[in-house]
């Protein structure tokens, strides 16, 4: 083990904390959705390549600012995330079975993007995509400073508003005992459809936080669904500010692990926090 | 167990070990080899995961450790491929065992979170062989590797190993899923709890289960590595491979032994006929298209719904037979009610029982006995630490201070099937019957791990007694689910009678029964004592009380406040503040 530069180790970490910001976004929707819906998405990971495609596809042959997608794609998968809950419900299903669901999903979404776009990679030229700025002698690339910011200000709109709105109260007790939520008056089937509608509108924002900084290719889908479910489930499920922190935690010792190891190991760490996570505070999970 | 479907699994092996000499062209042996491959990983997957619903998303981690135990001891090592395969299933139920001894130690790890934890099991170990000289990143050629000589070409040989593996492997299912150890497997898949209580050893079984399940991973692994010959850790560690056995074994049918094979002949069919007709693309698609059709509508796979015809088409006959609530035991006349019986020897004593739930002291320091033959009446208001009591002395919650002594032998601080192996049983005040079994099949379980346990024919030859006691003789092979709830009550008092306790605990078994129902139960109970067993009878039902208890013992907020002669008991100040609240006159 090598002991890298004092500069190294910093840009690793400021490194670590960005993709820290890919993991959080990623995670946000889906630790919702989990926690207050019991709906374990697998198909977060499709919406947010599938959106990050989409968005590929408007900038590149549309020709339209990558950032205005953001008027475009979340409201529409709002509508996405509408109908999936709608048919979970309706067909009552299971937290495990809706597991099995989604990856069904997943999996045709895969293939449909495979069909559209073919499995070669996919990089977006944008003009944010090669912009960056130096602060104290540390490289700060845009777009993944662009994903930290829309990671840490969506996570604390949600926070606030499930704290302090009454819409936000209202989901906290639905998810806590959705009978007697109802009989107090909430409205818990519209209130759940809206929630799944936000979680994968969160979908597709972080698919075009990640179309503005990764290369696509369709199979990396699956490469991911690892580590967010780490990072969701350290940072508590159903909480907005968790995989915030979590995600920074897990991307900054990765990043680390990767500095001072081989590049190889970084997956230990994530997924080591994960087991310990679930076998010591399984009660949070 | 039929001997029929053994021969039929072996008839199957002999037929299809004929193929290679029929001249067909080679892809064929290709493509029924990966059937054979994918039968082996499903069926078993789902020894573990199907028959205990501990859905596993780790069995890739099993099957790589297999693929890269051979490909390592052959590749690296230079052992005779086939020293390497009885070498990788020995490791890979190696690590099965590892990992069970601690996940299956905490109780809340089921479900998704079983699930989660097996994935991640999994990409550690790829990241542990992909960083160390196992692989160390390039993968590993396999060309040089000498297959022994099974058929006349190397792919014959390879088909060869496939077929025996997956013939092994269908037998393996078999023979567990007809015992009385897959018999404990599905009791824990429709509640474990339960399960433990009546005396199946849940701990050890699903040890045993997934060691199986992962030494056949480790099998089905080791045979790959002959056939793909250039091994890669993303490849082998793809989580598409856990996956696509859930899914195999959901479109089969998880619950049944021949149902993940059935899916597995379906998917790899598919894929097999998309990829070589250029549509791997829509190949792909329709897997995860019939993967929500299947959850969507038909949960319970191909052959659950083939059971469930099975079911129907039978149900209809046994019902005519049968006459509803004819006990075919004679009821004692009501002239014999209150005989006080003379005390026998102490059968149960605690001593200083103390049950506390993060600072609630559920009981409190409760020193009494239960004799033998006799029937004890446990009283006391709502929170009063009853059903504490029940669940301490069945062995369910475990004491945090005191003495459980029964029939001469120390009890505290054991695992619940003890508790049940030693003579204690017990009803739940909600009925909690399995859910996927039959009434029959039920009360048959009880009987096989209860007590001293019996065989499989012989507990299910002595359920249907107990069923015709229970009055359920009509409702003998329907499911929970149809039963009402005094059905449901009676179910649970056959099932813990199938045990042969020599203590029967009963948990307010007449709450939500009407009073015809109740003079029944009482007359029930009664009988069940002229056979010799003691009885602890939990009621809020006092003309019950009063009527069936030799003795009575009263608890308050978790300690005992009275004991001794029912009508004496009722007088006691203690007794009528704690149920009325102090005068004030």
């Amino acid at each position: 083990m090598a002991i890298p530069s004092l500069n190294l180790l910093l840009q690793s970490i400021l490194s670590g904390i960005f993709i820290g910001g890919m993991y959080a976004m990623t995670g946000l929707g889906l630790g919702l959705a989990w926690g207050l819906l019991r709906q374990i998405n697998l198909a977060h990971f499709g919406f947010v390549f599938l959106s990050a495609y989409l968005c590929y596809q408007m900038s590149t042959v549309g020709g339209i600012d990558p950032l205005l997608t953001v008027f475009v794609l979340p409201p529409a998968f709002f509508c996405v995330g509408v109908a999936m809950q709608w048919v979970l419900s309706r067909f009552r299903i299971s937290a495990f079975n809706s597991l099995l669901v989604t990856f069904g999903v997943t999996v045709m979404i895969e293939s449909g993007i495979q069909y559209v776009w073919t499995a070669d990679f996919r990089k977006m030229q944008s003009v944010y995509a090669e912009e960056k700025f130096v602060v104290g002698g540390l490289f700060v690339p845009l777009p993944e400073f662009l994903t930290l910011a829309v990671a840490v200000a969506l996570s604390f709109a949600i926070w606030a508003a499930m704290r302090f709105t009454d819409l936000g109260k209202a989901m906290r007790a639905m998810a806590e005992d959705a009978p007697i939520a109802a009989a107090f008056g909430i409205n818990e089937r519209g209130l759940s459809l809206a929630l799944s509608g936000i979680c994968v509108a969160l979908a597709s924002v972080a698919g075009i936080c990640f179309a503005l900084t990764f290369t696509l290719t369709p199979t990396q889908i699956f490469s991911w669904v690892g580590v967010v479910f780490a990072v969701v489930m350290l940072g508590g499920l159903g909480s907005a500010l968790g995989p915030l922190v979590s995600g920074i935690v897990i991307g900054v010792s990765e990043a680390v692990a990767m500095a001072l190891f081989a590049p190889s190991w970084a997956p230990i760490v994530s997924f080591s926090l994960l087991i310990l996570m679930l076998l010591f505070r399984p009660g949070k999970a | 167990m039929k001997r029929s479907v053994i021969l039929a699994i072996l008839a199957a092996g002999a037929v299809l070990a004929a193929v290679p000499s029929a001249g067909l062209p080679a892809f064929y042996e290709s493509f029924l080899y990966l059937l054979f491959h994918w039968i082996v990983l499903a069926v078993s997957w789902n020894i573990l995961s199907g028959y205990t619903g501990y859905f596993s998303f780790g069995h890739g981690a099993f099957f790589g450790a297999g693929i890269y135990g051979t490909a390592f001891l052959a590749g690296k090592m230079d052992w005779p491929f086939l020293a390497t395969l009885p070498a990788t299933m020995f490791v890979a139920a190696l690590l099965g065992v590892a990992l069970g001894a601690v996940v299956f130690r905490v109780a809340s790890i089921r479900g998704e979170i079983f699930a989660l934890l097996t994935l991640a099991v999994t990409f550690i170990l790829a990241t542990v062989i992909l960083n160390t000289r196992i692989d160390g990143g390039p993968g590993i050629y396999l060309i040089s590797m000498e297959i022994p000589k099974l058929g006349r070409t190397q792919s014959a040989s390879i088909y060869a190993m496939g077929l025996l593996a997956a013939v092994t492997t269908l037998l393996v299912a078999y023979l567990i899923y007809a015992s009385k150890f897959g018999t404990g497997l599905f009791a824990i898949h429709d509640d474990e709890d339960v399960a433990e209580v009546m005396g199946v050893p849940t701990y050890r079984y699903k040890l045993y289960a997934l060691a199986v399940s992962c030494a056949l991973a480790g099998l089905a692994g080791g045979i790959h590595a002959s056939f793909v010959s250039y091994v890669t850790v993303s490849e082998t560690f793809s989580i598409l491979v856990p996956l696509s056995v859930v899914l195999m074994s959901i479109l089969g049918g998880s619950r049944h032994w021949f149902g993940p094979a059935v899916g597995a002949v379906a998917i790899t069919s598919l894929l097999y006929y998309a990829t070589s007709g250029d549509y791997a693309v829509a190949g792909r698609a329709s897997v995860g298209f019939i993967l929500v059709a299947v959850i969507l509508f038909m949960p319970e796979g191909v052959l659950g719904l083939y059971s469930q015809w099975r079911r129907r088409r039978n149900a209809p006959a046994a019902t005519e037979g049968g006459t509803a609530h004819a006990p075919a035991v004679p009821v004692p006349s009501a002239a014999a009610r209150v005989v006080r019986r003379p005390a026998g020897p102490p059968l149960l004593q605690v001593e200083g029982l103390s049950k506390a739930f993060k600072g609630v002291q559920a009981l409190n320091d409760v020193t009494f006995d239960v004799r033998a033959n006799e029937i004890l009446g446990l009283i006391g208001p709502n929170g009063s630490g009853k059903s504490t009591f029940i669940n301490v002395v069945s062995g369910h919650y475990k004491p945090t201070a005191g003495r459980i002594r029964f029939d001469g032998r120390r009890l505290e601080g054991l695992d619940a099937h003890r508790f049940a192996q030693a003579g204690i049983s017990r009803t739940y005040q909600i009925p909690r019957p399995f859910a996927h079994m039959t009434v029959l099949e039920n009360v048959a379980t009880a009987g096989m791990f209860g007590g001293n346990g019996s065989g499989r024919a012989a507990a299910t030859e002595a359920a249907r007694e107990f069923v015709e006691f229970a009055g359920l003789g009509h409702r003998a092979h329907v499911r929970p689910d149809d039963l009402n709830l005094h059905q449901r009550k009676f179910l649970e008092l056959a099932r813990a009678l199938a045990a042969r306790p020599k203590l029967l605990l009963l948990d307010e078994v007449l709450s939500g029964l009407t009073p015809g129902e109740i003079n029944e139960a009482i007359a029930m109970v009664r009988r069940i004592r002229e056979g010799g067993t003691t009885i602890v009878f939990v009621e809020h039902v006092m003309r019950a009380v009063m009527a069936l208890t030799d003795r009575i013992v009263v608890l308050n907020h978790g300690r005992l406040i009275a004991e001794g002669d029912p009508a004496a008991v009722m007088d006691d100040e203690q007794v009528k503040v704690a149920y009325l609240g102090k005068s004030h006159a």
